[in-house]
């Protein structure tokens, strides 16, 4: 492989980062939009959330990125290939992603939201103040997860065209015949853009978990590489142990 | 419909001349088949501690839930100090009230609840400042103050800057009264508040709830098992059986000589 | 552009040609990830590290690398080594691959569910260990698994279309020959998007009740 033709592979790789932060960035804006729209008091707003998850969670997220890319621009909506290739996936996966943050808003006990209220907090104020901060911890690891198959999907861009790593390789394969080596290689690339992430979301996981006041900041030796935090129940976080500094309740 | 007779202000012991500051009238609570409360009438004059006491079921919680608007009523209406909780006019109609009418009331109320629920996502100062600031429009520094005076009266000033998570249950529970306190309400309702707790950190949060009755800040509305603790800081109970008050006088007379079987029973059962 | 049933009607034989093969590699592929699944789940228990280690490593990157790179791999690469199958053969051993290392982890999980109390009162009643698995572990473990194994062949009917890209003759590419034809894509390609609902939210719906039945929800 020359020079020139493994600088066709960094050209895809750039167009594989920024594919993938494009399409995390608007899929997380989507995941809270159509999440909290599936908790609305209103029955027409949880109604519509929930066709539009059920609709894109149902289809492939291959089909959908030629639908908007040949069947759309004969609707007359002519969308720029990176584009298509974007919205294709963030409309996927914000579908995958709203139940993340439905079932974390969930999970925050009534009792937060309660107490919210007591304060005489505007929903708005309950949501923003007390129940996400608690929620989004609580999504970091399926979020990251999610990230990762984010990845993976971003591959799906090169079937229309958008010149991603895995369209370069294959341009590098008809220009070379090494099959092995490019694909291997580029395989490697997308593993090490996987690898690098999930640790970077357990970096934000641990961080989350101490803002809570929870994980191992405190005390303890540090997790070994490699084992999972383990991940707290669904339902009302558990009552802490009573700690024994300031004994009693005494004044 | 308006509450605007004075049925219940004749019925109740401490009603005296002025307006009560909290006011059931027949109001109705049904949670599926279930009425839990059955027109229930009953007042609260300013100044005045109240517990209620009886049976698990009886319907003590959903009062208190009812008077933080956690819960809305199926029948009747509630009046705190002279504005309605459950209604409003609307077009010259009386109408269920809405979130808007209901905030400037819901914040003369307070509330400590059996669980704390502390918010975790702050630390113990956040959580007493925050209402106030965003609420109340306090200035930050002037909140932050107030904040560090109610944690020093409930014995906690080195824990301002500690995670909620790290203190014990006793601990938790004051600074959720604390936090409650910070709001300056004018009612505090106080929900089992050491249920909870392990046996040894009772006496520390009812001692500092003691303190706070006879500051008379604030009319305190108590549900509680602690039976020695009603009778400490209560100027009137109320026993409730099945959605309805049985009896209702000053402790003594309650705790010593009840008129009603119910109440002699419940009383022996909880000793 | 206005919609035109007629066509729809045309080609709507080919469509289905194509959901036959689509079907066909779902089943296969996920065959083929529940047994090779079964395969890392009992080498990850090996005692040996020496056996567990790589296992895991080749187990994570077959998993966190895009199944179509993969596809490309098996495609391209086979051959060269004297191996060739079908284009439809060499898809399903990429599905099954790549989903195997999920199926893999929803064995792990669905084993470690089974209480300790399970195994402790197996060898209490000195169970040999063959019939302990068979009788005490496996029925607990597939209360979890059979739902987590339906979501997962869902996935994979859904990750079908990427076979397109190696000649298979899928939906995607019947859809896409329809319309290079006609130069009509609208149709071909709203009809193959909805058939994916269409197939796949029943199904996904079949397997939240069968969850709810086994209780493990």
């Amino acid at each position: 492989m020359t020079f020139g033709l493994f600088k066709l592979l960094l050209d895809g790789l750039w167009i594989t980062i920024q594919l993938l932060v494009f399409s995390a960035a608007l899929a997380v804006l989507i995941a809270f939009t159509a999440g909290l729209a599936r908790l609305s008091r209103r029955r027409a707003v949880r109604f519509f959330a929930a066709v539009y998850v059920e609709f894109f969670r149902g289809t492939s997220a291959l089909v959908l990125m030629f639908w908007l890319f040949f069947a759309l621009p004969l609707l007359g909506w002519q969308l720029a290939p990176l584009w298509a290739g974007t919205l294709a996936l963030s409309l996927s996966f914000g579908a995958y992603g709203s139940e993340v943050v439905r079932g974390a808003v969930l999970a925050v006990s009534p009792g937060q939201r309660e107490a919210a209220t007591a304060l005489s907090f505007t929903p708005w104020q309950r949501l923003r103040l007390v129940v996400l901060p608690q929620a989004v911890p609580e999504m970091l690891p399926t979020f990251s997860n999610q990230l990762v198959e984010l990845l993976k999907a971003t591959s799906l861009a090169s079937a229309v065209t958008i010149g991603d790593l895995t369209f370069q390789a294959q341009s590098v394969r008809l220009a070379t015949g090494e099959s092995a080596q490019v694909y291997g290689l580029i395989l490697g690339m997308y593993f090490v853009i996987a690898f690098t992430l999930t640790r970077g979301m357990r970096l934000l996981e641990r961080r989350a978990k101490a803002n809570l006041g929870l994980g191992r900041l405190v005390t303890g030796p540090e997790a070994p590489l490699g084992s999972e935090p383990p991940t707290a129940p669904a339902g009302p976080p558990p009552l802490p142990e009573p700690t024994g500094h300031g004994q009693g309740g005494g004044i | 419909m308006a509450p605007t007779d004075s049925a219940t202000e004749e019925r109740t012991p401490t009603g005296g001349t002025t307006p009560p500051l909290i006011r059931f009238d027949r109001v109705v609570k049904r949670f599926g088949g279930v009425t839990v409360l059955d027109e229930l009438d009953f007042s609260v004059a300013a100044g005045r501690n109240v517990t209620l006491i009886g049976p698990s079921g009886s319907g003590k919680t959903t009062i208190l839930r009812l008077l933080m608007t956690l819960i809305r009523p199926d029948g009747g209406s509630i009046t705190v100090d002279g504005d309605n909780l459950t209604h409003m006019v609307r077009r010259g109609k009386l109408v269920p009230a809405d979130e808007k009418h209901v905030r400037p009331i819901r914040k003369k109320i307070g509330m400590v609840f059996q669980q704390f629920n502390l918010f975790p996502n702050m630390r113990v100062l956040r959580n007493l400042t925050e209402a106030p600031v965003r609420v109340l429009g306090m200035d930050r520094d002037e909140a932050e103050i107030r904040a560090r005076e109610l944690l020093e009266m409930v014995g906690l000033a080195d824990k301002a800057d500690a995670h909620c998570a790290h203190l014990s249950g006793g601990q938790q529970q004051r600074v959720a009264i604390a936090r409650a306190l910070a709001m300056r309400p004018k009612v505090l309702l106080l929900d089992e508040v050491t249920s909870a707790l392990d046996p040894e950190l009772v006496a520390g949060v009812l001692d500092l709830l003691r303190d706070i009755a006879v500051s008379g800040d604030v009319t305190l509305v108590c549900v509680t098992h602690e039976m020695g603790f009603a009778r400490d800081v209560s100027d009137q109970v109320l026993m409730f059986d099945a959605g309805r008050v049985v009896e209702s006088g000053p402790p003594e007379k309650i705790f010593s000589d009840p008129d009603h079987q119910r109440t002699r029973d419940f009383l022996r059962a909880v000793r | 552009m206005d919609w035109d049933w007629s066509y729809v009607w045309d080609f709507m034989p080919q469509i289905l040609d194509g959901l036959v093969v689509t079907l066909k590699a779902t089943v296969l592929g996920s065959l083929l990830a529940f047994g090779l699944g079964l395969v890392w789940t009992l080498l990850f228990r090996v005692p040996s590290r020496w056996v567990r280690w790589p296992v895991r490593a080749v187990v994570e990157f077959v998993r966190d690398t895009p199944l179509l790179v993969q596809l490309f791999f098996l495609f391209y690469v086979l051959p060269t080594l004297d191996i060739s199958f079908s284009p439809l053969v060499t898809g399903v051993i990429g599905l099954g691959l790549h989903y195997s290392t999920y199926t893999a982890e929803v064995y792990r999980a669905g084993i470690e569910a089974v209480p300790r109390g399970q195994w402790e009162a197996a060898t209490a009643l000195s169970l040999p260990r063959t019939h302990t698995w068979v009788a005490v572990v496996l029925p607990q473990a597939l209360r979890r698994v059979v739902p987590a194994l339906g979501n997962y062949v869902i996935a994979m009917f859904k990750d079908t279309p990427l076979l397109y890209a190696i000649a298979v003759l899928d939906m995607l590419k019947q859809a896409q020959e329809v319309g290079a034809e006609s130069f009509r894509y609208l149709e071909p390609m709203t009809v193959v998007g909805l058939l994916f609902v269409v197939i796949a939210y029943p199904t996904s719906l079949l397997i939240r009740l069968l969850e709810r039945r086994l209780g493990t929800h």
